[in-house]
């Protein structure tokens, strides 16, 4: 564990805070200058040589939500009384202590030779979410599951199944209807007069409504999110998903897709390719180690903490294809998914288990995932998935 | 003035507050930033605004956000239908002005652009914020950082005293980083025991003491169990108030009126089936 350096007993209140702010700065919380000001200025405001008071206020000051006013208190004990001076995990990333559990032997790996000497600590120090989830330097983490063979995509493609896919994807996306906003905007026919307009207009003809202007709620288009499994136990049903994301891709829908195995990354510019082989060529080069093994959950919060702010809204369906085997944590997949449904309007479940006849959700990462999901379908084949389409204009 | 005297100001104005919440007051007060309260639904975040501006004795004005709210139901709106009648009466009389048209006398204000008119600065509850989109959000910003609107036809507004803004929110959606970060920070939680029977006996004082213990008793237990909605303050004042209406004093004398009166505590016929008798029996037992 990384080790908190208190500058060595800073002089004065200011040094101090300045400290504290940092100490919370690497905890996860996001604060700045502005804030070290305010819990000066808020010090002085009450009996600061009071702990008690000193901690109440600092507490309401700088805790920017739940989560953090659930840590607030060991870090603030942390580092105003040393009590213990190591530092937390940062719960902004739990992705991480999924990494951390793994076997040592992998543990190189994500060190990226950041020159962080202790292994655990090495995915912590230089991470905040970018480099980390999106895996812009260009480099693939091995894990030992992987498949050494380079699977290349373009035999996993044909026209026809492609030409399939696509069809099927544009009518789900279609199915997925478009909102009404709840708010009005100015339209040339609508249901309600734009007083405002009908008003300011009337003043240019003595005062007669002889222009009616109109207001209408505008519809706000929905947006997909696909996620799509690509490890070693998804391998039969890769040609079908893949092709289906590059439909939903060319569909004309607002659509972002994602591709994990033991790492998450975007594949929509490459899907958005008009060359299909070409498409596939770049796809086959970013899933190098395409078909090994699985970290959904991990993969899932890398997608929330990298992309989630962006890619999410109260207008986005998240499509998960995936069967949901995977080696980590159940708990950490129920609580990324927890973290994904606060901020998408409907998670989708697309499991390709789900078409056999006896398949019942056992497995632990399913059962734990199953509360937050709003539909869990199945999908193995075209067909399956074409059959969706009346379930999805139900979402 | 610190935070201890809000906390005993506050508890005569009948709300028993914890003292981080205190704190948090007190200095959302001193230091003129808006409070952002948190945390699960009936644990009493609406009624703290009530409480401040009742300790305050200014006016409180509420905002309740719901999806869809926008400028002209939050901040103002003209009175189109005045306007036509006075552009007509104006004209019977000879002549209209323009300037006439837009002014205060023809605009109504919603509850952001009232706060904001206050000589004395009242207390502004922006109920639920998370329900209002994200759009809204990020006019309030503004709003919250300078205390000033603008009305194309008039000019801007600024306050004329910088209103007590208390939001609450309890989760529906994310709120964005940016409104965070002006605003000061209270989760509020479920009361403990002690801290509960406190709010029971400021609220209703002439209970017999008992019956209190009991009733906050099988309210936290309840609370425990997995319940589809837990319930919260509000509730528990409601069962106390049917209890002692109906003349209850002691629960295990009356077991049929308790399993009457659980309508006031569990809202869903989950959570009813979930309590039968033989558990409220087994509950009122214990806390006896």
């Amino acid at each position: 564990m990384a080790v908190t350096r208190f500058p060595a007993r800073a002089s004065g209140l200011a040094g101090r805070m300045t400290g504290f702010i940092a100490h919370l700065r690497m905890n996860g919380l996001r604060l700045g200058p502005q804030e070290t000001a305010d819990a000066l200025q808020a010090l002085s405001l009450i009996d600061a040589t009071d702990p008690g008071q000193a901690r109440d206020a600092l507490a309401s000051l700088l805790v920017p939500d739940a989560d953090g006013w659930r840590r607030f208190d060991d870090l603030f004990d942390a580092y105003w009384f040393n009590a213990g001076k190591e530092r937390e995990d940062r719960a902004a990333n739990p992705h991480v202590r999924v990494q951390s559990a793994r076997p040592t032997l992998w543990q190189p790996h994500f060190d990226d030779g950041r020159g962080d000497d202790s292994p655990g600590g090495a995915p912590e120090s230089a991470d905040d979410g970018d480099g980390e989830a999106e895996g812009t330097d260009g480099r693939l983490i091995a894990t030992r599951t992987q498949n050494l063979t380079r699977r290349d995509l373009r035999e996993l493609m044909d026209d026809d199944s492609l030409a399939r896919a696509e069809a099927a994807a544009r009518t789900l996306a279609r199915a997925i209807r478009d909102r009404r906003s709840r708010r009005r905007k100015r339209a040339l026919r609508g249901p309600a007069l734009d007083m405002r307009r009908i008003l300011r207009a009337s003043l240019a003809r003595g005062g007669e409504p002889v222009d009616l202007y109109r207001r209408a709620r505008p519809p706000r288009p929905m947006q997909i999110v696909a996620i799509c499994d690509v490890s070693g136990s998804m391998t039969v049903y890769a040609r079908v998903f893949l092709a289906f994301l590059k439909g939903l891709i060319d569909s004309g829908t607002r659509a972002d897709a994602y591709l994990f195995h033991t790492r998450l990354m975007r594949v929509t510019d490459a899907l958005r390719d008009h060359d299909t082989l070409r498409a596939a060529a770049r796809l086959s080069l970013m899933a190098e180690g395409f078909g090994g093994g699985t970290d959904i959950a991990g993969s899932l919060t890398r997608f929330v903490d990298g992309y989630g702010a962006k890619a999410l809204n109260g207008r986005t369906i998240v499509l998960i294809l995936s069967d949901g085997y995977c080696s980590s944590d159940p708990r950490a997949l129920a609580t990324a998914l927890a973290r994904i449904r606060r901020k998408a309007r409907r998670i989708v479940w697309l499991n390709p288990l789900k078409g056999w006849r006896s398949y019942a959700p056992v497995a632990a990462a399913i059962r734990a995932a199953e509360p937050y999901l709003d539909a869990h379908l199945p999908a193995n084949t075209l067909d399956a998935l074409a059959a969706l389409e009346p379930q999805f204009a139900k979402l | 003035m610190d935070h201890l005297t809000l906390q005993s100001d506050l508890k005569r104005a009948g709300y028993v507050a914890g003292v981080r919440l205190s704190m948090a007051l007190h200095l959302a007060i001193r230091l003129g930033r808006p409070l952002l309260l948190e945390g699960p639904a009936g644990v009493g975040k609406t009624e703290i605004a009530k409480a401040l501006a009742d300790h305050l004795d200014t006016r409180l004005i509420r905002l309740q956000c719901y999806e869809g709210l926008d400028a002209s139901h939050a901040i103002y709106e003209w009175n189109y239908q005045r306007q036509l009648l006075a552009i007509r009466a104006a004209e019977a009389s000879g002549g209209t002005d323009e300037t006439e048209l837009f002014s205060e006398r023809f605009l109504l204000k919603r509850p952001l652009l009232e706060a904001i008119g206050q000589e004395i600065p009242p207390v502004l509850l922006i109920d639920e914020i998370d329900r209002a989109d994200e759009e809204f959000e990020a006019y309030l910003l503004e709003i919250l950082s300078d205390f000033q609107i603008t009305i194309p036809e008039l000019g801007t507004v600024k306050a004329k005293a910088r209103p007590l803004v208390i939001l609450t929110a309890n989760g529906t959606r994310d709120l964005s980083d940016a409104l965070r970060r002006r605003c000061l920070y209270s989760f509020v939680d479920y009361p403990d025991r002690e801290t509960e029977l406190a709010i029971l006996n400021a609220r209703m004082p002439d209970l017999e003491a008992k019956l209190a213990r009991q009733i906050v008793g099988v309210v936290q237990a309840i609370r425990r169990e997995e319940l589809e909605k837990t319930p919260g303050i509000a509730e528990m004042l409601d069962w106390a108030a049917a209890l002692s209406g109906l003349g209850v004093n002691d629960m295990a004398q009356a077991p049929e009126t308790v399993q009457a009166t659980l309508v006031c505590l569990l809202k869903t016929a989950a959570d009813r089936d979930a309590a039968p008798r033989e558990v409220m029996d087994r509950l009122i037992g214990k806390v006896a």
